[in-house]
């Protein structure tokens, strides 16, 4: 039998849609096994149909997703064709980003959505109708590149930031990707506007830890400092110079005597 | 001053160590405050700034080897060599002498000779600066070169970022020490004179 067609139920049961029957979304035929070849044919609601201009659901902003996913290149290439459920399975999806406590969980959650296809020569042919390329060698000009697989998500580079989403979902075409080291390794880090601007997340990893002592996003060169160093290395820095000067104004003065 | 009063102090190895060594952390805190700040229009990119700090780690990686094991083999070692007995005495007199005595035309309470080349507090600060800040620094620095081989998580903070912590605190430490030493080097016989020794190699007593 099609692995595909196999669905995990434990999955399921821990997804965002657990309290689902299946019929719910699908025709009520699917309650016969095996079900019949051409139900798979049959349309199925959008996520919209469900969770557009609906108050409940509004703090998710669907509609904007919608709106910044068809700018992306996925629905410029693909059209309508490609949908939310090419990276959200509505049968398993867990709002990781949300609700995580680990920011390599949300990393490591986030990047398997994008693996699935472009780490899987079938799945990626399927909808692209060519190979995929090696993640691996194209990302060769990359310093550290697993540690930076590990500890980034691939939309961190590959999207256009969007203040107001949690997600950004405008996935940009490979050559508006961002290969600028100084975008993450700065002051301004673009990761403090996307990976790491769960603020919720912030509050729940500082719980218990000496973390929210010393800093509180991860590491990126320097910037990351924990302000209480910065602070404490500029105040030596003063003291050092003042009396420096101050020794030196003495030996002036002394030397005119 | 006659020409008598002065010494051989700096053999030419050791003045060709001392500016190797310089140049090179030179160039680690430029490029280490460069990367702390990270500019992000700067003069020179990102990674051309990284690739020098790598570059200028692992010269002045080798250049601590030679530091070390030349101390070990040859007699140099000798002049770092501190008494326990009067220990924080001798700091204190040392730093009354710069803070009160020398405007009080107080003689220097250790004057450099043939078997004395450092007082009291250039030891305590060269050991502490070549025995504990350049040790640290080169071994975080090695590990955050291989980042793969930090440990992922303790006490609830990621390894690389302790690391990183510890490596800038130590530059950190290192660059005033830089800033002191440079600035002490100018009480001399001259404010030049010391300066001028250590690329003649000849000290004025």
């Amino acid at each position: 039998m099609n692995p595909y067609y196999i669905l995990d139920t434990m999955a399921i049961s821990a997804g965002v849609h657990k309290s689902f029957d299946c019929t719910d979304c699908h025709n009520s035929e699917y309650k016969t096994y095996p079900h019949k070849s051409d139900l798979k044919l049959q349309p199925l609601s959008t996520c919209l149909d469900c969770h557009g201009g609906d108050a409940s659901f509004a703090k998710y902003k669907f509609e904007e997703i919608e709106k910044e996913f068809k700018k992306s290149v996925h629905f410029k290439v693909y059209g309508e064709y490609f949908n939310c459920s090419k990276c959200h399975s509505q049968h398993t999806y867990v709002a990781t980003a949300r609700n995580s406590t680990n920011v390599l969980d949300i990393v490591d959650y986030n990047n398997k959505m994008c693996l699935s296809c472009h780490n899987d020569m079938k799945k990626y042919k399927l909808v692209s109708g060519h190979a995929n390329p090696k993640l691996v060698v194209i990302h060769d000009w990359l310093p550290n590149q697993e540690l930076h697989f590990r500890h980034v998500r691939c939309i961190e580079c590959h999207t256009e930031v969007r203040d107001s989403l949690m997600v950004s979902h405008n996935i940009l075409s490979k050559d508006h990707a961002s290969k600028k080291c100084a975008e993450c390794h700065s002051a301004n880090s673009k990761l403090k506007a996307s990976l790491y601007k769960y603020q919720n997340l912030q509050k729940r990893t500082e719980k218990g830890t000496i973390s929210s002592l010393l800093t509180n996003s991860s590491y990126t060169i320097g910037t990351h400092q924990s302000p209480l160093l910065k602070l404490l290395s500029i105040l030596i820095f003063l003291a050092v110079l003042s009396g420096i000067i101050i020794h030196s104004i003495f030996r002036i003065i002394k030397k005119k005597k | 001053m006659g020409t008598s009063e002065k010494i051989y102090f700096y053999p030419l190895w050791l003045r060709i160590w001392h500016a190797f060594n310089a140049l090179g952390i030179l160039t680690l805190i430029i490029t280490g405050i460069s990367m702390q700040s990270s500019f992000e229009t700067a003069i020179i990119g990102f990674n051309t700034v990284v690739n020098l700090h790598n570059i200028a780690g692992i010269l002045v990686f080798i250049s601590y080897l030679l530091f070390f094991t030349g101390n070990l083999v040859t007699g140099n070692g000798k002049y770092y060599l501190m008494k326990i007995k009067g220990f924080f005495k001798n700091l204190t007199k040392q730093g009354t002498y710069y803070a009160w005595g020398m405007f009080h035309g107080q003689k220097s309470p250790f004057p450099l000779s043939e078997k004395r080349k450092f007082n009291p507090l250039q030891k305590i600060s060269y050991l502490l600066v070549m025995y504990f800040a350049v040790p640290i620094v080169i071994i975080t620095g090695i590990a955050l070169l291989f980042p793969e081989i930090i440990i992922d998580q303790t006490w609830g903070l990621s390894g690389v970022f302790l690391t990183a912590i510890l490596h800038s605190t130590m530059g950190f430490l290192i660059s005033i020490f830089l800033i002191i030493h440079l600035y002490i080097a100018s009480v001399g016989k001259s404010p030049l004179d010391n300066y001028k020794a250590i690329i003649s190699g000849w000290h004025h007593l």
